[in-house]
């Protein structure tokens, strides 16, 4: 019985660090610019693809691919909001929602086109690929580096925003960007090294989600639905407030399917609705 | 004189002859197809393209003299408006004498609703739902239904020994038919089914499931999930949760262990039982060319059951047009349809006249390691299989 639970945990907050590596940098640049990035989603795929081609038709070992994908994912992003998206951050959120829903199917398209419908194989090293068993369960050594990894980059990101100075602006400007800018901090260069930033953990995220959920055209489109609700749950701009809301969603997701299989998605979407009634602005923010 | 006035006739005779010729050639026939190229569905439009320039490669472009003429349509994914305004489109405005595609059985119903008014013969490629060729008499099927090749699975795991089985399946329309059907054929035979798991179309993960699932113990697992993505992570977490150390055997039908999905679930693979209605290791001359030729077409990726659904489709539409000289009519082309038999690369396959739809055996198949590559290897066949919905 506490066995199960702990499993279930042990498999929810996994799945959590992920969704949370996938939705964090959208939770910043959403706080800082009101800007409706549905892309992201498109981001932590290309991570992903990056990774996988860098370890399957150039032999890299995975551990060396995650920075990487990371940069490469964020270069590319940081070029589409130079380009494209600054364009945008003055006129209606309909309009984003409409020029970001356009970008996701468009990557859907390109990667197809580039990589193929397929899935992408992924091969880990031995030494993250078997499980230890215990008991009636097999801890997956994946998950566990997920933990590990993910708990790494939560303490790297909390700790950047809450003790250092390019922290302490984004905070700033996060609360009020007009007054942060009328102290001389340049708000547009601050945001686009969050944008940066942010892009690269999406990046990271979706490299290290292949061997967990698979790699396909469609994985934008798959976890877009879970990017946004960790963002809206957690409170545009806080930090705290997404890794909060990814965790719940990951483990009330997995304990959801565990004792109620019946229920499908419904469970995820009503954990929603509740935390909204009770904070509307999300976990973590302030009135 | 006379010699010049005969020689002229015989260049007038000569041009109307020859110009009779051309014109014949310049009305070619016009095959319309709906297919999703684009999308979240479009992951089959690469292979599409690839059998059709194969085929027509193989078989040219020409019957009789006459061109033929393909015109491509983009239905986006599963959307029955959009297939039935194409399906209106390609009718009224191209004016096509076939129509053929259609992956989903939503857009294959709404095409149906245009086709018999309009007695368009249909060629399904895919669209694998049992109850659409009754209420469609234009239309004739060469892929499978999930039932067809579902049912032999049930009968084949109870025979094995399996007595006490657990259940999971995609929670939308064809995922409810095979699990359901999964079960009934199994209960039929005997077996006793340790439970039932829906899996929602949105879930990527898969650990809480796993879980439900070794907690109960059975002998086997039956799975259907949508092929692109959730399968294989499903297979790959299966592996990890020690499904093979726990002794719970896999069984799923093959559209989730592809030769072109083989690769991305690895060894996880190993030791899953599947049945379909081809495999690419299939033993057949006909099958080890077709497999030869499409890797060349395709830069290197296997063909799969949607792609020779597609050039059997094709080789069926080549065979009713080729059979009547001149004038297609939809009801001869019905009649030609309903007597079709011919080899396939998946073997030997028949059209039901009664439904008109396809008859052939089924492929028990085990996904193996072989010279270090995964393949699924046929080990038991179940012969010229009929829609057992469709023959109650």
């Amino acid at each position: 019985m506490i066995g199960n639970l702990l499993y279930i945990i042990f498999s929810g907050v996994a799945y959590g660090v992920l969704l949370f590596l996938m939705s964090a940098g959208l939770a910043v640049t959403q706080g800082l610019m009101r800007f409706a990035n549905l892309a992201h989603a498109a981001f932590a795929m290309l991570g992903g693809y990056v990774a996988v081609t860098l370890m399957n038709s150039w032999g890299w070992p995975f551990l060396l691919t995650l920075p990487v994908a990371a940069l490469a994912t964020a270069i590319f992003a940081g070029i589409l909001e130079r380009l494209l998206f600054r364009r945008f951050y003055n006129v209606s959120q309909l309009y984003q929602i409409m020029l970001t829903v356009g970008i996701v199917s468009m990557s859907v398209a390109s990667v197809t086109f580039i990589w193929g419908s397929v899935n992408q194989p992924v091969r880990m090293p031995d030494y993250l690929s078997s499980s230890i068993p215990i008991g009636n369960f097999d801890i997956d050594k994946y998950r566990l580096f997920l933990i590990l990894a993910g708990g790494l980059v939560v303490w790297a990101l909390i700790y950047g925003i809450d003790s250092t100075s390019f922290g302490a602006k984004v905070r700033a400007a996060v609360d009020n960007r007009r007054v942060t800018a009328s102290c001389g901090i340049n708000v547009d260069r601050l945001f686009m090294l969050a944008f940066f930033i942010g892009s690269a953990l999406a990046g990271l995220g979706g490299a290290l989600s292949v061997n967990l959920v698979g790699l396909s055209p469609t994985f934008a489109l798959d976890f877009l639905a879970y990017v946004l609700i960790v963002v809206t749950l957690g409170g545009h701009g806080s930090m705290k407030g997404a890794l909060a809301a990814a965790l719940l969603l990951g483990v009330v997701d997995v304990a959801g399917k565990y004792y109620i299989p019946q229920t499908g998605p419904f469970i995820i979407y009503a954990l929603t609705v509740i935390v909204l009634f009770w904070r509307p602005h999300g976990l973590f923010a302030k009135a | 004189m006379n010699r010049c006035r005969f020689a002229m006739l015989l260049a007038v005779v000569l041009l109307a002859l020859g110009s009779g010729s051309v014109l014949a050639q310049q009305t070619p026939i016009r095959i319309g197809v709906i297919y999703s190229f684009s999308g979240a569905g479009g992951t089959a439009g690469k292979e599409f393209d690839d059998i059709v320039q194969l085929f027509q490669r193989q078989h040219g472009d020409t019957i009789n003299g006459r061109k033929i003429e393909i015109i491509r349509r983009d239905d986006g994914g599963i959307a029955p408006d959009n297939a039935k305004r194409l399906a209106q489109e390609l009718i009224v405005q191209e004016h096509v004498d076939m129509l053929t595609g259609l992956i989903f059985t939503p857009n294959a119903v709404a095409v149906g609703t245009v086709s018999t008014p309009s007695k368009t013969p249909v060629f399904i490629v895919n669209a694998t739902t049992s109850n659409i060729m009754a209420k469609n008499p234009y239309m004739s099927r060469y892929s499978m239904t999930a039932t067809q090749v579902t049912v032999p699975l049930a009968k084949y795991a109870y025979k094995t020994g399996m007595r006490n089985m657990y259940v999971v399946y995609m929670d939308y329309g064809p995922g409810i038919d095979s699990g359901q059907t999964f079960m009934n054929a199994f209960t039929a035979e005997g077996g006793k089914v340790a439970g039932e798991i829906r899996v929602p179309v949105s879930a990527t993960d898969f650990s809480a499931y796993l879980q439900r699932v070794k907690d109960a113990k059975p002998d086997g697992m039956y799975i259907f999930l949508n092929a692109s993505g959730a399968g294989t992570a499903f297979l790959k977490q299966a592996k990890a949760q020690g499904f093979d150390k726990a002794g719970i055997k896999i069984f799923c039908a093959g559209d989730l262990v592809t030769e072109q999905a083989l690769p991305a679930i690895g060894d996880a693979a190993v030791g899953v039982i599947s049945s379909m209605n081809y495999s690419g290791t299939h033993d057949s001359k006909l099958n080890h060319d077709f497999v030869k030729a499409f890797m060349v077409q395709s830069g290197g990726l296997p063909p799969t059951f949607g792609g020779v659904g597609t050039y059997d489709a094709f080789t069926a539409m080549y065979k009713v047009i080729a059979a009547q000289k001149g004038q297609l009519d939809p009801d001869k082309t019905m009649e030609l349809v309903k007597n079709l038999k011919f080899e396939s690369p998946r073997g030997p396959i028949a059209i039901d006249p009664e439904t008109r739809d396809i008859v052939q055996n089924v492929y028990i198949r085990r996904t193996e390691l072989k010279g270090g590559k995964l393949v699924n290897t046929e080990i038991d066949t179940y012969p010229m299989v009929k829609d057992p919905s469709e023959h109650p």
